[in-house]
């Protein structure tokens, strides 16, 4: 007999954002669609163990929800008929254009993430709408008070509802400016995962990261042939193989010189690998995301970190400048040159950066990795203590300590 | 569904030429398709007084009800289906007048 918390969980997991996405797209109110989604998985809770898990779980969730939907407006349209008015702006737009995937799913992602809403608002909307997770649970995750988190997502709403952010896929036109946006919400909930920023919090959250890659693999389904969507999830995957590899057991950041590389995960690597061959043999020039992600994949083939092949990792971070010419792309370009052109090239490179970077913690830390290496302590020491001084994640502010204490 | 597109600048500088052209241009096109309703110039906030009558009698002062610098020198409203057809039209519309826009649902 299949475990009734299981079957729930994974009832969650694999349902909440169809269950929320075929609500909104019926009754046009994502209030309403969050609030009876959550109703029928409480009545799933209360209800499985004693009867059982229905034999197709996900219809089961979506008619109770839909039953809960029209009980509310049933309710609410007694009080106020005005306002059922005002909810029904049912869809009416034309069928999608050719070659565009429709999937209800695609419409409450493209709706969560659109550019007329604050960033942050777009992360917290698509966490709870798509994600599931609760309102408590984000608030955690970004270290804001519950209620303030409540009242984002309140707000967001609203302003969907009263501007008529639509919902749907965007047109093939304007397609990819707006899947830009969405893979960036994405990438920075994995980044606030993976590296968080604040010295108080876990310097790792799981959480994050595992919730960025089910939401990234979600879209991958329902657009398998985009690139960008492939590159970014590649990307996940290598950087989360390396999660326990780049953590000491004394809560210390390990450099990818110094991993153990036997305790990478090898079958996320051997999945991102496979999508990089992929957008590789497809022929079409690469995004930023993919360009990443086959930096990545050349670290992660290197059975150790002497074998890297280097000229290889500078030449892709040469295609991500002609893309990208923001600083920190160049910071990370020197990183490779240093290994090789020498620590001598790349430093010429990073101090070239002062001006956009001083303010940035990871331009500090460069720097005094590359003093170290040219056998100069005392100005290794000064950067050293200023990238400690500048906010950043914890992990890596006890890795700059052990580096500064090192030094003769 | 209408949008108030409010167009925002530092001075209340009139278009110059070129840019006049580029918005009749654009007005004619936003008419041909549908979705005109409203449009205008205002003059400078030093040219604003404000009334409040609330109390028993109406109170008139000089002046914008709120200092700023930037401010509303101009508006339009458009008939859209949804934000994006509106901001399709604020983008065009920001393009034309060389300013830029906001844009605000009725309720």
């Amino acid at each position: 007999m299949i475990d009734v918390r299981t079957a729930i969980t994974q009832a969650h997991q694999g349902e909440w954002a169809r269950v929320v996405a075929s609500l909104t797209r019926r009754f046009g109110d994502l209030d309403i669609a969050e609030e009876a989604a959550a109703e029928a998985f409480a009545t799933a809770v209360e209800r499985w163990p004693a009867d059982g898990v229905p034999p197709n779980p996900g219809a089961w969730l979506t008619t109770t929800a839909n039953r809960k939907a029209i009980d509310r407006i049933r309710r609410e349209s007694k009080r106020d008929d005005k306002q059922k008015e005002a909810r029904m702006w049912l869809d009416d737009d034309p069928p999608p254009s050719p070659g565009v995937i429709d999937d209800e799913r695609l419409r409450l992602i493209f709706t969560c993430c659109h550019p007329a809403l604050a960033m942050e608002s777009r992360v917290a909307l698509t966490l709870r709408m798509l994600g599931g997770l609760t309102v408590p649970e984000i608030a955690r995750a970004f270290l804001v008070q519950e209620a303030a988190m409540g009242q984002r997502i309140t707000r967001a709403k609203s302003k969907i509802k009263a501007a008529r952010i639509p919902y749907r896929v965007p047109s093939a036109e304007d397609l990819p400016v707006r899947l830009d946006g969405v893979l960036a919400v994405l990438f920075l909930v994995f980044n606030e995962g993976y590296l968080a920023t604040g010295p108080d919090t876990q310097p790792v959250r799981v959480d994050l990261t595992t919730e960025a890659i089910r939401l990234t693999r979600l879209i991958r389904t329902l657009m398998p042939r985009d690139g960008e969507v492939a590159g970014l999830l590649a990307l996940m995957l290598l950087i989360e193989a390396r999660r326990t590899a780049r953590m000491s057991a004394t809560g210390e950041l390990v450099t990818l010189d110094e991993q153990d590389r036997g305790s990478w995960d090898a079958a996320l690597i051997t999945e991102g690998h496979r999508l990089v061959r992929e957008r590789l043999a497809s022929g079409v020039p690469p995004g930023r995301y993919q360009i990443l992600a086959a930096i990545n994949a050349v670290h992660t083939s290197a059975p150790d970190a002497r074998d890297t092949d280097w000229s290889q990792v500078v030449a892709l971070y040469d295609q991500l400048v002609r893309l990208d010419a923001s600083p920190i792309v160049a910071l990370n370009r020197a990183v490779a040159v240093a290994e090789l052109d020498g620590p001598a090239v790349a430093l010429a490179a990073v101090d070239r950066l002062e001006d956009r970077l001083g303010v940035y913690r990871e331009y500090h830390a460069t720097r005094a990795d590359l003093l170290r290496r040219l056998g100069r302590s005392s100005l290794s020491r000064a950067a050293y203590d200023h990238a400690i001084e500048l906010p950043g994640n914890a992990a890596q502010t006890a890795y700059l300590v052990r580096r500064r204490d090192q030094l003769g | 569904m209408q949008y108030l597109i409010s167009v925002i600048n530092e001075s209340s500088d009139l278009a110059t030429e070129d840019e006049q052209a580029a918005i009749d241009v654009f007005n004619e096109r936003v008419i041909a398709e549908g979705n005109w309703v409203f449009a205008g110039g205002l003059a400078g906030p030093g040219s604003a007084t404000v009334v409040d009558n609330r109390g028993a009698n109406a109170l008139v002062t000089d002046g914008p009800f709120v200092e700023t610098k930037e401010y509303i020198v101009g508006f339009w409203v458009f008939e859209a289906p949804d934000l994006d057809a509106a901001l399709k039209l604020a983008a065009d519309g920001s393009k034309a007048c060389n300013r830029k826009v906001e844009v605000r649902p009725f309720l």
